[in-house]
C-alpha cells in the first residue's frame, strides 16, 4: 500500500465537498483548509470514515480570536490519520456574537472535554453537546478569558498601576 | 555529647520553691515551641519547605516535629506556591477546619500577592480568601526565610493574648472574610 500524502487527501476532498471547502495550503507540510459550521460534521465524518484516508484520531479541538475579522471565532480541529500517519487541520470561523456550531461528539466521544475546554476560554457554543459547561476555569467566571477584549492581567490588582513605575 | 538549650523563663516571681507568673505568658511559651505546622504545598516553594523539613535545616528544632497533614490537629498553615482561584475554595476549606487558635504564614511571592503569574487563573494573594499573619517574600525563599518567617510567627504566638480571639476585632476580622 502506498504512503497516503497530502495530495490524495485534496484530491478526494475536493472531489466529494468542491466549493465548499477553502483552497487548502500546507504550511510546514501541514494540509490545512476551512470550511463552514454547515458543512464541519459532514466534512469531519468523511474524513473519519473513508475506508481509504481514515482519520479516525481527533487530536484537538481549539479556538481562535480574531477581533478584526467579521467572522471573529475560529474552532479549530486537528484531525491524524493513524494508519497513514498523515494529519489535517480545519479551520471554521464563526460569528462572534452567537458563536455557534453543531458538536462533533456524535463522532468522537472525545470531543466531550475539548469542546467544553474551547467553550470555556472562547465561549464557542456547541449545539448538541450533552453537557457543555465550564471544565477548567472557576464555575462562578462570567468571561471567556482567551478572547482579546478580555484583559489577561487581573483587574483588581492594585499594586502593578503604572504610576508606581513612573509610567 | 550536644548541649541542651532550654527556653528562658518568661519574667515572674521567683523564691524558694515557687515561681509565680501570668498564665499567658506560659501558654505562650509552650504553644510556641510546638507549632504543629500544615504545609500546603502547590509549587517550588513546596519544594524550598521540604528542604527546610530535613536534616540540614532541620525544621523540628523549633518544636515543629511534627507536620500537621490534618487540620484538625494543626496550629499554623504554612501556603506555600501559586494558589489558583480554583484551588481557594480548597484553601478556605482547610483553613475552617483548623481549630483556633491557628496562624497562616503566606511563603514567597505568588501565596502573598499572585507573583508574576497576574492572570485571570490565579488569586492575587491569599488574604483575598484568609488572614495571613506572616508573608516570607521571594521567589521562592531559601529555607532561612521561611525559618525566619518561622520565627517571626513564633514572636507572634509568643506574645498573643489568650482573649485575642474572643475580641471583637478579631470576630470583625473574620466577618470581613465570611468566616462564620
Amino acid at each position: 500500500m502506498g504512503k497516503l500524502n497530502n495530495q490524495q487527501v485534496i484530491q478526494s476532498l475536493t472531489s466529494v465537498f468542491g466549493e465548499k471547502i477553502s483552497v487548502p495550503s500546507e504550511p510546514y507540510g501541514f494540509l490545512t483548509f476551512e470550511t463552514s459550521a454547515d458543512k464541519i460534521i459532514e466534512v469531519l465524518r468523511f474524513l473519519k470514515e473513508d475506508k481509504d484516508l481514515k482519520f479516525n484520531y481527533l487530536t484537538d479541538i481549539t479556538g481562535i480570536h480574531y477581533p478584526e475579522q467579521e467572522l471573529s471565532i475560529g474552532v479549530i480541529y486537528h484531525l491524524h490519520s493513524l494508519t497513514n500517519n498523515v494529519r489535517v487541520r480545519i479551520k471554521v470561523f464563526i460569528d462572534g456574537d452567537a458563536p455557534h456550531i453543531p458538536t462533533a461528539t456524535t463522532l468522537w466521544e472525545g470531543a466531550n472535554w475539548m469542546e467544553r475546554e474551547t467553550y470555556d476560554f472562547f465561549g464557542v457554543i456547541f449545539d448538541g453537546h450533552p453537557n457543555l459547561v465550564r471544565v477548567l476555569n472557576v464555575d462562578d467566571m462570567t468571561v471567556f478569558p482567551m478572547r482579546r477584549e478580555h484583559p489577561l492581567e487581573d483587574p483588581n490588582r492594585v499594586d502593578k498601576k503604572d504610576y508606581f513605575f513612573g509610567r | 555529647m550536644s548541649e541542651v538549650n532550654l527556653v528562658e523563663a518568661p519574667p515572674g516571681v521567683e523564691g524558694s520553691g515557687f515561681f509565680a507568673t501570668s498564665m499567658e505568658k506560659v501558654v505562650g511559651l509552650a504553644r510556641s515551641h510546638s507549632l504543629w505546622p500544615l504545609p500546603f504545598a502547590t509549587s517550588c516553594c513546596g519544594i524550598e519547605f521540604m528542604a527546610t523539613m530535613g536534616s540540614h535545616y532541620d525544621f523540628a528544632r523549633f518544636g515543629s516535629e511534627r507536620p500537621s497533614f490534618s487540620p484538625r490537629q494543626a496550629d499554623l498553615l504554612m501556603v506555600m506556591g501559586t494558589i489558583a482561584k480554583k484551588m481557594g475554595p480548597v484553601l478556605k476549606q482547610v483553613y475552617l477546619q483548623m481549630a483556633e487558635p491557628r496562624w497562616v504564614i503566606a511563603v514567597g511571592a505568588c501565596a502573598s500577592s499572585g507573583g508574576i503569574f497576574d492572570t485571570y487563573s490565579v488569586m492575587q494573594g491569599i488574604d483575598e480568601i484568609i488572614p495571613v499573619d506572616v508573608y516570607v517574600p521571594g521567589c521562592p525563599p531559601r529555607p532561612e526565610a521561611i525559618i525566619d518567617g518561622f520565627n517571626k510567627i513564633q514572636e507572634l504566638v509568643k506574645n498573643e493574648s489568650l482573649r485575642r480571639r474572643d475580641s471583637q476585632e478579631y470576630k470583625e476580622l473574620l466577618e470581613r472574610y465570611g468566616i462564620q
